[in-house]
């Protein structure tokens, strides 16, 4: 078996060493009745490099691949292109086959991309701090929860209609154990983000108010308003953000006075793969450092006095705190952090903006050409790089129909909201830097045939 | 003014009914670098043995007892900025809080300097 | 007041009069200083060359970015060599033998890291059709499947994002459980002291009170004890097998069938399933519900924290309560997705939804990669592997090191050494930077909590013989160096990229993000 070195000579060897006259020696502490004689039956036996790629290439391509059809999907996933350089970054053995940086001697490169990272996001979302990932944007959702929780004593929140309903769909399952209120409401497919009746649900019992930006519909608003209203009744605001790349053409949460931050990154340096694995953004304002959950990287010198990095704050954490910790959260997702970083050094500030310009000027121009649809009505009047459409019948089998014509068209809402007929006719449609115009016109041309 | 010690090695000076609380030398010394201290809030009620403050360093969080019961006056601003005034002045300057004893009878049972110095020889 | 005594501090190494001279870079020949991307980059150079963006109109509703970001950007050979420069910084499986105990560094095959890049794996957006992405379904319904005959259970739930995700979604499918039974007012969790910290936390978070059970003088949980406190109010029990100390929990059997009597459920927390993969199954000895860590037992990389993933198998009585979304498959061979809308009729008593999609894809597609090059035949022989290289470790070194448990018997695939014997002023900590010195990760060190100075080595069955042998080595003479009282040993590590790092300074006046304002003004 090539990845077993030991030979049999070696085996025998070493259980002469050990004392044992068999493997099964070794296994004495099994109870018989439990110990299996020999493989598990009906499971395949061991098989060369060259017959698992073929099993596996085989299953690869049951699947529509995003990048050979018009793509048009988004709703917390985007495409979008990755220099190649960032995956042969994150497929260098020292990062890929290294562990969580507990020895910080030898792990100062996982944690000085860390460091590098957490200042990347604090400043992209605007906010103080950011730690070092969580498991994705869904995860760190819930987590901001939690932690406005501890901050005000309080716990009840708000969750804003344009917040994605997986995102409030993992709330509510954990909030049914912490015993969090949670106000939800559905979304209407109209452009109002909503933020006046955000304002009007906030009293003295709110931990905070949560709000995705852009919204789940592609809506985006000023949130300002919304900071000073939690902020008169001591409540947190959270903002979401799933589409990172949105902000190097908009203002950061944390500029319109977010108190936490968090998000989504897959969409910088990390493909689609299905939902998983992504990486979870969570920023704050420094004052709430010590209830932030996740690992997090601080600068510091070594005994030469040279600057090094290390694992700090972990008295936060469940390994020291056991039942008293922050969260229960052990692994993060330092790889997808990495290709997030990674991305973001090679844009740079002006690689960033200059992306964001691409997937908003040619979203903006997608949709003009689709709204020329007849059956086909724009739902927002502002939006990044995604947007939603309303159409003249319902949106889930036209979805299924375009995909059988090879178009993958984007999310209807029936799918995020299924039986839900006032939403039932929106399509929201992302359009990035991958999206070319031929896509674009090939989506429009289907639609009004679907339409017609 | 009385000084008493737990078993936990927490220490409060009694004055009337206003008690002050600290961890011992003793304690601190075993802790090593204090990076940390969270203390209690005025107005919360402790309990006697209750979890009143966590003193955390690098790599160790330790929960810190209520000596006795009482409500808390005041937390020592000044470990916020300087958590090392605990390894400084553990029975000083490196206090934790302040609290007015609901129960004096519970001193009782504590030892006093001399009994645990003796208790602390044993350790 | 509970003391925990692990403060420290760094001490500053003695100079040689003989000691090499200062480089003007700071450099070391191949061990390069590497200064971090704010204080070389500029906010104008970019690594990436873009379109020219469309003519149009913006739509941003006045909400235009008007400040910098402040990122720094590095053309790609800048980026390349400033990202492989810091990589040598790392210790990784790929570079030597990383025996951290509980923690399975095993090699991580790159077929996995092929086939997960695959564009029908790699490219697809977890809310196209389910159509369109059977293949994608396929994966996760065929590794189910072996998750499930491995472990002898009756469901799998997929999505968990990691080991602790794991744990979590395992205890609240217990609550669910429970509280269908009419049984939601039992609020105790019994966790034996040498439980990973993450246990207690999860029980915690799931609003129980957790009870710790002490281990036996042999390093097992006193099962006497835990039976003993057994009653109506315990909603279950979460045991380590094999358990922290590397030891096989002998009563598990025992332990589960008195949690059943008395209406509770058994949670085994899955980390060390390398032990026993192929040897034993789980479902066998009572347990209800156990994560596995993909990133452990099957070789996904651990990628210096994650990603991660934790699937967690049921047994009959839970699979029930198990999260959405998950993949069933259809007689005719297609499969469906239940998600929310469907899971009325196909799923009514599921706890909820635990992640956004559908779980770590790209770790299963690496997992069953790797599952499927081994085989039923070859996962028995990790396990078998896997022991025998830990306890010719525990043998080789019990002499010299103390084993506080090898009286006991065989260990499972990991050794338990103590600093028990070392002088004063010595600990395992001088033991691990020694280590470093040697050319080796460290063990797993102060864990299990229920040891003194504990040192954890976990050598996984990747290692060769003369590499084991190698290692051995250089554990046997870092601890007699240490028992020996060799100062040089408490300023290790020596030839490291940095010596002791000040982690008290970190701590108490945390720098958590660059802020200098050299760049801040770059990007005006």
């Amino acid at each position: 078996m090539r990845y077993l070195p030991l030979t049999d000579t070696d085996r025998q060897a070493m259980l002469s060493v050990v004392g044992a006259s068999s493997i099964d020696d070794l296994f004495i502490d099994v109870p018989e009745a439990a110990r299996l004689s020999g493989p598990i039956a009906g499971l395949p036996m061991h098989a060369s490099e060259m017959a698992v790629e073929r099993h596996m290439s085989a299953l690869a391509a049951r699947n529509t691949v995003a990048g050979q059809v018009p793509f048009f999907l988004g709703c917390g996933a985007y495409r979008h292109h990755v220099p190649a350089s960032v995956d042969h970054i994150i497929q260098r053995g020292e990062f890929l086959t290294a562990y969580t940086p507990y020895q910080p001697e030898i792990a100062q490169g996982t944690l000085q991309v860390m460091f590098e990272f957490q200042t990347q996001v604090a400043r992209l979302l605007g906010t103080d701090v950011a730690n070092a990932s969580m498991y994705d944007g869904s995860t760190a959702c819930w987590e901001a929860i939690g932690m406005a929780r501890r901050i005000t004593k309080r716990a009840k929140a708000i969750l804003s209609p344009g917040l994605h309903p997986h995102y409030v769909s993992v709330a509510k399952t954990m909030a049914k154990y912490t015993g969090d209120a949670l106000d939800t409401a559905l979304p209407t497919l109209d452009d109002d983000f909503g933020i006046d009746a955000l304002i009007a649900k906030i009293d003295g019992e709110t931990s905070c108010v949560v709000v995705q930006y852009p919204d789940i519909l592609g809506r985006i608003a000023d949130l300002s308003a919304l900071a000073d209203a939690c902020h008169a009744n001591k409540a947190l605001l959270v903002a979401v953000v799933t589409e990172p790349v949105a902000l190097g053409a908009i203002r950061s949460p944390g500029e319109m006075d977010a108190d936490i931050v968090v998000g989504e990154g897959q969409s910088l340096g990390v493909g689609l793969q299905f939902g998983g694995p992504y990486v979870g953004l969570f920023g704050c304002k420094d004052k709430y450092v010590r209830q932030m959950p996740g690992r997090l990287c601080g600068e510091t010198v070594d005994a030469e006095g040279k600057r090094g990095f290390v694992l700090t704050l972990s008295t936060r954490e469940q390994h020291i705190r056991r039942e008293k910790a922050t969260s229960n959260i052990c692994t993060s997702s330092v790889l997808c952090a990495l290709a997030m970083s990674a991305h973001m050094t090679l844009l740079g500030e002006a690689g960033l903006r200059r992306l964001a310009d691409l997937n908003h000027l040619g979203a903006a121009a997608a949709a003009d050409r689709l709204a020329e649809v007849p059956g086909v009505e724009l739902v927002n009047t502002s939006f990044f790089n995604e947007f939603t459409l309303k159409l003249s019948k319902e949106a889930r089998p036209v979805v299924r129909a375009l995909a059988d014509r090879g178009i993958l068209a984007g999310v209807s809402l029936g799918r995020l909201y299924p039986g839900e007929g006032a939403l039932a006719n929106g399509l929201v449609v992302a359009v990035t830097e991958t999206t070319t115009e031929d896509d674009v016109e090939a989506l429009a041309q289907a639609l009004a045939e679907e339409l017609a | 003014m009385s000084r008493y010690f737990t078993e936990d090695h927490e220490w409060v000076d009694v004055e009337g009914d206003t008690g002050t609380v600290g961890i011992s030398e003793f304690a601190q010394g075993q802790l090593g670098d204090i990076v940390f201290v969270d203390v209690p809030e005025a107005g919360k009620a402790l309990t006697k043995g209750g979890d009143a403050a966590v003193v955390e360093s690098v790599k160790a969080a330790s929960d810190v007892y209520a000596p006795v019961s009482g409500t808390v006056t005041e937390g020592n601003p000044a470990l916020a900025d300087n958590p090392a005034l605990v390894n400084e002045d553990a029975e000083g300057q490196g206090w934790f809080f302040k609290l007015t004893l609901s129960d004096p009878s519970e001193l009782a049972s504590l030892m006093d300097e001399a009994a645990y110095a003796a208790f602390v020889a044993k350790q | 007041m509970s003391i925990n005594p692990a403060g420290w501090r760094p001490e500053r190494p003695e100079t040689a009069a003989n000691a090499a001279p200062a480089t003007v870079t700071g450099n070391r020949a191949l061990m390069l200083e590497e200064p971090l991307i704010f204080e070389v980059g500029s906010t104008l150079t970019t690594g990436v060359d873009l379109a020219e963006p469309p003519a149009g109109k913006p739509r941003l509703g006045n909400l235009e970015r008007t400040t910098a970001i402040g990122l720094p950007g590095l053309s790609e050979p800048e980026a390349m060599r400033h990202y492989t420069r810091l990589s040598r910084q790392n210790y990784a499986i790929d570079l030597g033998l990383f025996p951290l105990g509980s923690c399975t560094m095993k090699h991580n095959p790159r077929l996995n890291e092929k086939m997960a890049r695959l564009p029908g794996f790699a490219d697809v957006h977890p809310l196209q059709p389910v159509d369109t992405v059977q293949g994608a379904l396929a994966v996760i319904q065929e590794l189910a499947v072996w998750l499930i005959t491995l472990t002898g259970m009756h469901g799998v739930a997929m999505s968990p994002k990691a080991g602790a995700h794991g744990e979590l979604c395992g205890i609240l499918a217990i609550k669910a459980a429970l509280e269908a039974k009419g049984e939601g007012h039992r609020k105790v969790i019994l966790v034996p002291e040498s439980a990973h910290g993450t246990n207690p936390a999860t029980a915690a978070f799931a609003g129980y009170a957790v009870e710790n059970i002490p281990a036996t003088a042999e390093g097992r949980v006193d099962s006497a004890a835990l039976i003993a406190r057994l009653g109506p109010d315990v909603a279950a029990v979460m045991i380590t097998n094999p358990n922290t100390c590397g030891l096989f929990e002998r009563d598990m059997k025992t332990i589960s069938d008195a949690v059943h009597a008395v209406g509770g459920f058994v949670y085994c927390d899955g980390a060390n399933f390398n032990a026993i993969v192929g040897k034993v199954r789980p479902g066998d000895l009572g347990i209800d519900a156990m994560h596995i860590n993909l990133h452990k037992t099957f070789s996904t990389p651990h990628g210096g924290g994650g990603p991660g993933s934790g699937p967690v198998v049921l047994s009959e009585a839970l699979s029930p309560f198990g999260p959405l979304p998950f993949v069933a498959k259809h007689a005719d061979g297609h499969f469906a997705l239940v998600e929310e809308e469907t899971a009325g009729d196909d799923h009514p008593q599921s706890f909820g939804r635990m992640v956004a999609f559908h779980g770590q894809m790209g770790m299963f597609t690496r997992a069953l990669t790797y599952i499927l090059s081994h085989g039923a035949d070859g996962l028995k022989q990790v396990a078998e592997d896997a022991v025998l290289n830990a306890n010719y470790i525990l043998r080789s070194l019990e002499g010299a090191l103390s084993a506080p448990f090898a009286a006991s018997g065989p260990c499972m695939h990991e050794a338990l050494f103590s600093d028990d014997g070392f002088p004063e002023g010595f600990s395992t900590l001088d033991v691990a930077k020694g280590l470093i010195d040697e050319g080796f990760h460290p063990m797993t060190v102060y864990f299990p909590l229920v040891v003194h100075g504990a040192m954890l080595v976990e050598p996984t069955e990747t290692e060769s013989k003369a590499g084991i042998d190698e290692f051995i080595a250089a554990l046997r003479s870092v601890a007699e160096r240490a028992k020996a009282g060799d100062v040089s040993l408490k300023t290790a590590p020596h030839f490291a990229p940095r010596s002791r790092l000040d982690e008290t300074q970190a701590a108490r006046k945390p720098v958590l993000v660059w802020r200098d304002a050299v760049l801040a003004q770059a990007a005006e």
